[in-house]
């Protein structure tokens, strides 16, 4: 079961589990914040750590709150293992990796859901298949979302209503989700009554 | 090459607008034809699906895709809506197949149910369209992309009245991945293109626990070719604006504040989505036909039968639903509006209005 806990929603909500060791040709991790924790979790239940850490490659950068594992990532000696700033500057690597892999690879993600997303999208495109991947959420809950009128995605979202950062409309986060685009659906909430907005709530920390 | 429409209206097809000044009504005729929904004075989600075979000429049972006087101007109106925002119609790479299989599905069904209007002639691959309402003589090779100005799902569903998604069938479930969708019960294709059937539905209240959905995809995924099904959904949309996209919302929301009781038997339509399913012969994927009619309450209640049930049916729906619908602001208005058609006598079983 997931590490954390979210409150019941519909069902394009994505759920997660704990990430589980598989036998596979090659392992790519890719984690960011508290990802970390589960990706030291998952090392601990492999039977031969060695072997798997011979063949694996670990792509991380630092959660949106903050938090920073990089060093004991760092330590888990895998035969690869990058720290990138931000998510945008570690896409790059990642579809490279990601174009490269060959059937058989095992695929981790680990940390928010935006990293998670992201990374679940650029292997989707490959074609690669979905069982290769798992899943778990650990650290902030902020989220990615799509103002489904300008198009434009707002990340970290934190409050429930927000103002898109692209349009500027007040929007509210519908749990609808959508895997191609790695992110959630934001919807006007005064589209009916204009300037009727209630007060910001946080909701996603 | 593009698709320019040279409109023969004749005497049945209407010049008529879905925005702006909103001209659009229904003729006698389309009101005495329009699918009403309800075939009981209440409604709750179900597994409503029956064979789509022809039924009562006249009605919108009778063809494979009804074409009625509203289809020159719905025509217009799609090109409008693509050129404002062309993310309404979308194909994932791998539906181009699909799209084809639609293409046939609808020519060789219109050219066969609507011989004055349509026309198909084929020399092997070599085909010839010819659509007299909309002006259109189109030569192209079947099955080659390059000899049509759009891809073959976007070339006919600009030519065909209603939505139109196409699902691939993969994994035990269906995916949408491509779709035609300008007359939408305000959901959004962009968003939800490369979704399973699970997925898309996600968001619909009370339907899930159910089981309506896991019923209607196991049902579908037996969907044989040559025996397409169909079923009723339904809304309310006020003007009769057929573009109800959550990508506009912000323009068309306001009208829902717009209502008063003098105005609201003009503005207030209820909109019936006549949809059926198709299973595809080469693709194997489902086409899935969303034909929305938009019809006035005050063109309603001149059938004495559906004014009685209308009320009633809105009166006492489940405000989840009346809320996911986007009525729930105007229900009260509706009722006390629909109340002055109910006498209280009692109703017909079924759908048609009583001889």
């Amino acid at each position: 079961m997931s590490k954390t806990n979210f409150p019941p929603s519909i069902k394009t909500r994505p759920v997660y589990a704990e990430l589980e060791p598989r036998p596979g040709t090659a392992h790519v991790i890719i984690a960011d914040g508290e990802g970390a924790e589960a990706v030291a979790h998952l090392l601990a239940k492999v039977p031969d750590r060695a072997l798997m850490l011979a063949r694996t490659h670990i792509l991380y950068t630092p959660g949106p709150n903050g938090t920073d594992q990089w060093a004991a990532v760092l330590a888990f000696g895998a035969a690869q293992a990058y720290c990138a700033p931000t998510i945008p500057a570690m896409l790059p690597r990642m579809a490279k990796v990601v174009a490269e892999a060959h059937m058989g690879t095992q695929f981790y993600l680990a940390g928010t859901e935006g990293l998670i997303g992201q990374a679940e999208r650029e292997i989707m495109m490959t074609g690669l298949p979905f069982a290769a991947i798992q899943k778990e959420h650990r650290g902030s809950t902020v989220r990615r979302v799509q103002c489904v009128h300008c198009k434009g995605i707002t990340e970290n979202v934190a409050t429930d209503p927000f103002k898109c950062s692209h349009c500027g409309l007040n929007l509210f986060v519908r749990d609808h989700y959508s895997r191609r685009i790695a992110a959630f659906q934001g919807v006007n909430i005064d589209a009916e009554d204009p300037g009727l907005v209630p007060a910001a709530v946080e909701k996603f920390k | 090459m593009s698709l320019d429409f040279k409109p023969a209206r004749g005497d049945f097809f209407k010049d008529e607008t879905f925005r702006d000044d909103f001209t659009f009504k229904n003729s006698p005729a389309a009101i005495r034809r329009f699918p009403f929904p309800f075939d009981r004075d209440e409604y709750m989600y179900s597994v409503n699906m029956e064979p789509h075979v022809s039924t009562r000429p006249g009605s919108v049972f009778e063809h494979t895709f009804d074409v009625d006087e509203h289809y020159v101007a719905e025509m217009i109106d799609r090109a409008k809506v693509l050129a404002e925002d062309p993310l309404r119609c979308q194909s994932l790479p791998h539906m181009t197949l699909a799209g084809w299989d639609l293409l046939e599905l609808i020519m060789e069904s219109n050219a066969r149910e609507y011989p004055q209007w349509f026309s198909l002639t084929k020399n092997g691959n070599q085909w010839h369209w010819i659509n007299r309402p909309l002006g259109i003589d189109q030569k192209f090779t079947f099955l080659d992309e390059s000899t049509l100005p759009y891809g073959p799902m976007e070339y006919i569903t600009r030519q065909t009245q209603g939505d139109f998604s196409l699902q691939d069938e993969r994994d035990g479930s269906l995916w949408m991945d491509a779709g035609m969708i300008t007359t939408q019960a305000d959901w959004s294709l962009d968003f939800d293109v490369g979704m399973n059937f699970m997925e898309w539905h996600a968001p619909v209240p009370l339907a899930h626990e159910k089981m309506v959905f896991d019923r209607a995809l196991k049902f579908l995924l037996k969907l044989q070719q040559g025996s397409p099904v169909r079923r009723f959904n339904w809304t309310m949309t006020v003007n009769p604006l057929l573009d109800t996209a959550p990508e506009t919302y912000p323009k068309w929301g306001p009208t829902k504040t717009s209502l008063t009781q003098e105005n609201l038997g003009h503005k207030q339509h209820l909109r019936v989505e006549l949809q059926a399913l198709f299973r595809l012969p080469r693709s194997n994927a489902i086409a899935f036909s969303i034909r929305a009619y938009l019809g006035k309450f005050e063109e309603l209640v001149t059938v004495p039968k559906w004014g009685r049930r209308l009320h009633r049916v809105i009166r006492d729906i489940h405000p989840d639903i009346a809320a996911y619908k986007g009525f729930w602001r105007n229900q009260p208005a509706m009722v006390e509006w629909l109340a002055k058609y109910d006498d209280g006598a009692p109703t017909s079983p079924g759908v048609w209005p009583d001889a």
